[in-house]
């Protein structure tokens, strides 16, 4: 049955595509039913089996000669992802509802990308976790490029540029296991089953791994993120920080860290004190925690600030994981559902709510605009969604953060230091977006916008308040996530993990 | 000779025949009934009776006997001949459903009888293992090819282009010639097994690279090089592609590469057994694989940096053929039976997707009158069916999943990896530099996808959305992607054949 998220969502775009032209209602309401119908699926799925352990949904015999087959499976770090995917997919089709042109076109692109990455979680044989990962690249290009704004061509195709090359190295790592495990199965745990030699280990995995974290905005292959997210059209915003960062995440974890565990073991030298791949990607992840926060803190424009904003929670994930302990990893998996979550609002916020109706995003000009007073709702839902982001309890944020900030101090303790100091940074820059865009200082007389702003139009405001509830549900009860996640993280497969430095 | 050998040859020939018997009577209907008719008319009937001759070779071929081999493999017949005449058949019946609207010359008849001539030394070129024959069918083929490139008489750029053509083609057969005759001189037999046994001999007397065979072995591969259009013998190619009349220009692109590469990995890895040298990295033995791996990694560099900076589309396509000839270069190199299975999805599929991108390159040329990036602004507003064919050929090239371009390079990579140490430079670069083509392509599908149609097109939309694209030619290109995108989520289908086919043929 989950398998239908993506059958339905591949589906969906074909329909559209088959729709009369210049009928955007329809679009509209055909891609929300199709977004909506699969989240009811995942959801459903949640519910009914909360073990966390993997289980296959579908086997198939694919191409017989190399062993590879079509083979979807779900465990329960897969699962959370698939909600994250879900929730974001539909509260994306609210943010679009003002899309007028060429909309069916922009819904078929946005429902080939949703599914393509319902896709890249549930596979379980990489060659068709590959198909998908690939298959996303292309949407991404035609959202942006379409319907994007400032300097979207250039955005675009760096974005598309970065994603291939980082999936070139994944694809070389691939087929080096895939031949050297004897080319006969490309499933997952036949490969992370096999026990590849140390040394090829240890050139694989940072090339696998890297292929990954382009995509999850690892510093310093950071610089896509950015361009791409103030380049795109909010829904593409949403799905860009929302899903597309945590498939490189999830890559990362399910496939360079589980395949390649040797990799993270110590080289036996040091160069610069650092003495494994570990530390080197763990450098690189505090540096873009504190990079990220630093650079939004000085941003003019109010989707940029944003766009580093989220280079620093990604690099909160790609901490998480080289903690290598329980705690850490577990962290990283719930900020991968948080930051989905509330990156999602916050360019919701920034894209359709402000933007769409002053057309700009510099935060000067919106300062005198009085937008607390124009628009209210967008006022409040920027305060929750930051005060979220900055990691205050009752958020999803915190939790997740907490987790990692603990998994850190145990694995690298003088780290903490520099982590806190990037969670403080990100209380500065979020408050110093909410300050100057909302609550400026306004001489006397305020200058009232002409023509009068539209009111936050309804789908505006379920879409919000479906991730505001979302975070806060995860924030209040995180053994909701945790109880699938704990026990899928302990799963075989994680096997050579454990020996290879679990702690 | 008695006559009973007369009547087996013609039974064996049979498909043949029935090809070129098609052109004479696709040749004689068109002059003696059809002379008064409109251009367009005459062009529909000869294509589909074309068409329905190569049909009827394909069903003989699908019924003929499984293993036969006739004067010592002056002409031999085997599962894995029949699959590549088959599919060579298949990219002439594509190449006449595309022409069937084009309006670029009066000689109709004529046209057709090329293709099917051309197609007729395909089939004889791919089903021998002697050099006269391989040589007398590559002639055939060539001229017929040089012929066509010039076809449109009203252009000066196809004279020119087909003049290149000859000029180079006459050298590098001069060169193929050569390197036969001193392989003749070597072996003092034609046959490719007899060859190699020669060159075994040789290197048992002597472990070092013989000075006559190294000579012959540049030079072959300068002749057939040349034929596939691998750097540095690609000089022909952009203007080829660009000059000649868009039919031919897809025929020269997608069949002959088929027919080319399948005889030359059989002369490489039949002919010179035992002169393979060694292409691992730091580890250079000479021989032909170290020779072939210098040429497919330069190919692969210099194909896809060049066609960045094109501005025209059908000299894009011209270097990105000479990149996918690098890649295709590397199943050579890696010569073994995986890697010629993985070389003939390849090939099989790059032909489809080319003959595909050219037919629609050919009907935006009949709208604007030419093949640069921008005439093919905004077509997805005005002709989206062309436009999400074109955007699945593209990206089949690019090798983007699911369609069929991605499998056959994640097969070809495979093969060539698993089939020794030491490749894995050359895998680096093939798949480095496929990242850099998908820039190139997106270029042509940002003009389709997001660029906004010319002013003037826009205005004259009414009229534009009923340009009269011949059935014929958009059912052809139709199907041409279907095929990518059944290929690409199903590769087993010929996968499973191909795999069949080299087994029960034994190579």
């Amino acid at each position: 049955m989950l398998a239908w998220t993506i059958y339905i969502s591949f589906l969906g775009a074909l329909l559209l595509l088959l729709l009369p032209k210049g009928n955007a209602a329809a679009a509209r309401v055909l891609a929300l039913l199709a977004a909506v119908v699969a989240f009811a699926i995942t959801l459903t799925y949640f519910l009914e089996h909360r073990s966390g352990e993997m289980l296959t949904v579908t086997d198939a015999s694919w191409v017989p000669s190399l062993g590879i087959r079509y083979h979807l499976a779900a465990d329960g770090i897969s699962i959370v992802l698939l909600l994250l995917t879900g929730i974001i997919a539909v509260t994306g089709i609210l943010f679009s509802w003002n899309i007028e042109h060429r909309a069916k076109e922009f819904f078929a692109f946005y429902l080939l990308l949703i599914g393509a990455v319902y896709g890249v979680f549930l596979s379980y044989d990489l060659f068709l976790l590959f198909v998908f990962y690939e298959i996303v690249i292309i949407p991404k290009y035609f959202l942006i490029a379409i319907w994007g704004s400032t300097r979207r061509e250039y955005g675009a195709m760096k974005l598309v540029l970065y994603s291939f090359i980082g999936s070139a190295m994944v694809l070389i790592g691939l087929i080096a296991a895939y031949v050297v495990a004897g080319a006969k199965s490309m499933a997952l745990g036949d490969l992370a089953g096999f026990p590849f030699p140390a040394h090829f280990q240890i050139w694989a995995f940072p090339l696998v791994f890297v292929g990954f974290a382009i995509l999850a905005g690892l510093w310093p292959f950071h610089t896509w993120a950015p361009t791409g997210h103030v380049a795109a059209p909010t829904a593409a915003s949403m799905l860009l920080a929302g899903v597309v960062m945590k498939l490189g995440a999830y890559g990362c974890l399910r496939v360079a860290m589980t395949l390649f565990p040797l990799g993270l073991a110590p080289w036996g030298f040091h160069i610069l004190g650092l003495g494994s791949w570990r530390d080197v990607f763990a450098l690189l992840a505090v540096i873009g925690i504190v990079y990220g926060a630093l650079v939004a803190l000085v941003q003019k424009d109010f989707k940029f600030v944003i766009g580093y904003s989220s280079v620093s929670h990604m690099g909160f994930i790609l901490l998480g994981l080289m903690t290598l302990n329980q705690i850490g990893l577990s962290g990283a998996v719930v900020q991968m559902f948080s930051h989905g979550i509330l990156a999602g609002l916050l360019f919701a916020v920034v894209g359709r709510m402000v933007y769409d109706r002053t057309h700009t995003r510099d935060l000067a000009t919106l300062g005198p605009m009085n937008l607390n007073k124009a628009i209210p709702f967008a006022a409040v839902t920027f305060v929750v969604a930051g005060m979220a982001s900055m990691g205050l309890p009752g958020f999803s944020g915190f939790v997740a953060e907490l987790m990692i900030v603990i998994g850190v101090w145990r694995a690298f303790p003088i780290v903490t230091i520099f982590v806190g100091f990037g969670l403080v940074a990100g209380v500065a820059y979020i408050w110093r977006a909410m300050q100057k865009a909302f609550f400026a200082e306004v001489g006397h007389e305020a200058i009232p916008p002409h023509p009068p702003m539209p009111p936050i139009s309804i789908p505006e405001r379920l879409g919000a308040v479906l991730l505001i509830a979302a975070s806060v549900v995860v924030g209040i009860y995180p053994q909701l996530l945790l109880n699938v996640i704990v026990p899928a993280l302990n799963s075989p497969l994680f096997a050579g993990l454990h020996q290879g430095g679990w702690r | 000779m008695n006559a009973t050998n007369y009547a087996q040859l013609f039974q064996f020939a049979l498909p043949e025949v029935i090809v070129v018997v098609t052109a004479l009577i696709a040749l004689a209907v068109d002059l003696l009934f059809l002379r008064a008719s409109s251009t367009r008319l005459r062009f529909t009937i000869a294509a589909i009776l074309g068409s329905l001759g190569c049909a009827g070779a394909i069903l003989r071929l699908l019924h003929s006997p499984e293993q036969a081999s006739l004067l010592n493999g002056m002409l031999l017949a085997n599962p894995l001949t029949h699959l590549v005449q088959i599919a060579l058949l298949a990219v002439a019946i594509s190449t006449l459903l595309i022409s069937a609207g084009s309006t670029f010359t009066e000689h109709i008849g004529e046209f057709v009888l090329l293709i099917l001539i051309a197609t007729a030394g395909m089939m004889f070129l791919v089903g021998s293992q002697d050099l006269l024959v391989i040589f007398i069918s590559l002639e055939l083929l060539s001229l017929s090819l040089y012929i066509l490139t010039a076809f449109d008489k009203s252009s000066a750029q196809s004279s020119e282009a087909a003049l290149k053509y000859f000029l180079f083609g006459g050298m590098s057969a001069a060169f193929l010639l050569f390197g036969f005759s001193l392989l003749y001189g070597f072996s003092n037999s034609t046959s490719l097994p007899r060859i190699a046994d020669a060159i075994h001999a040789a290197y048992a007397s002597n472990p070092h690279l013989n000075p006559l065979l190294a000579i012959a072995i540049v030079t072959t591969v300068i002749g057939f090089g040349f034929k596939v259009a691998a750097f540095p013998f690609h000089f022909w190619a952009p203007d080829v592609y660009q000059g000649a009349p868009a039919p031919s220009a897809a025929f020269i692109a997608s069949g002959s590469k088929v027919a080319s590469f399948f005889i030359f990995f059989q002369v490489m890895v039949v002919g010179f057994a035992g002169a393979e040298g060694s292409a691992r990295w730091l580890h250079f033995v000479p021989g032909w694989v170290a020779v072939l791996a210098i040429v497919a990694a330069l190919s692969m560099v210099l194909g896809n940096l060049v066609a960045i900076v094109q501005s025209h589309v059908r000299r894009l396509l011209a270097y990105s053929a000479i990149a996918h000839a690098g890649y295709m270069l590397l199943a050579l190199v890696a010569h073994t039976q995986q890697s010629l299975a993985a070389l003939l999805y390849y090939v099989v599929t790059y032909a489809l997707a080319t003959l595909g991108a050219f037919g629609v390159v050919a009907i935006v040329e009949q709208r604007t009158g030419g093949d640069r990036l921008s005439d093919f602004d905004g077509l997805s507003r005005l002709s989206p069916v062309l436009s999400a064919c074109m955007f699945i050929f593209l990206l089949s090239l690019a090798g983007i999943p699911p369609l069929a371009g991605f499998f056959g390079k994640f097969y070809l990579f495979v093969s060539v990896l698993d089939s020794g140490p030491g490749l894995l430079w050359l895998i680096v670069l093939a798949i480095a530099m496929s990242a850099v083509s998908l820039y190139y392509y997106l270029q042509v599908l940002k003009r389709i996808y997001v660029a906004n149609p010319a002013a003037e097109v826009a205005n004259a939309s009414a009229q534009a959305a009923t340009i009269r694209t011949p059935f014929l030619s958009q059912a052809g290109i139709i199907l041409l992607a279907a095929g990518i995108v059944i290929l690409g989520c199903a590769p087993h289908l010929l996968l499973e054949w191909i795999h069949a086919a080299i087994r029960a043929s034994g190579i």
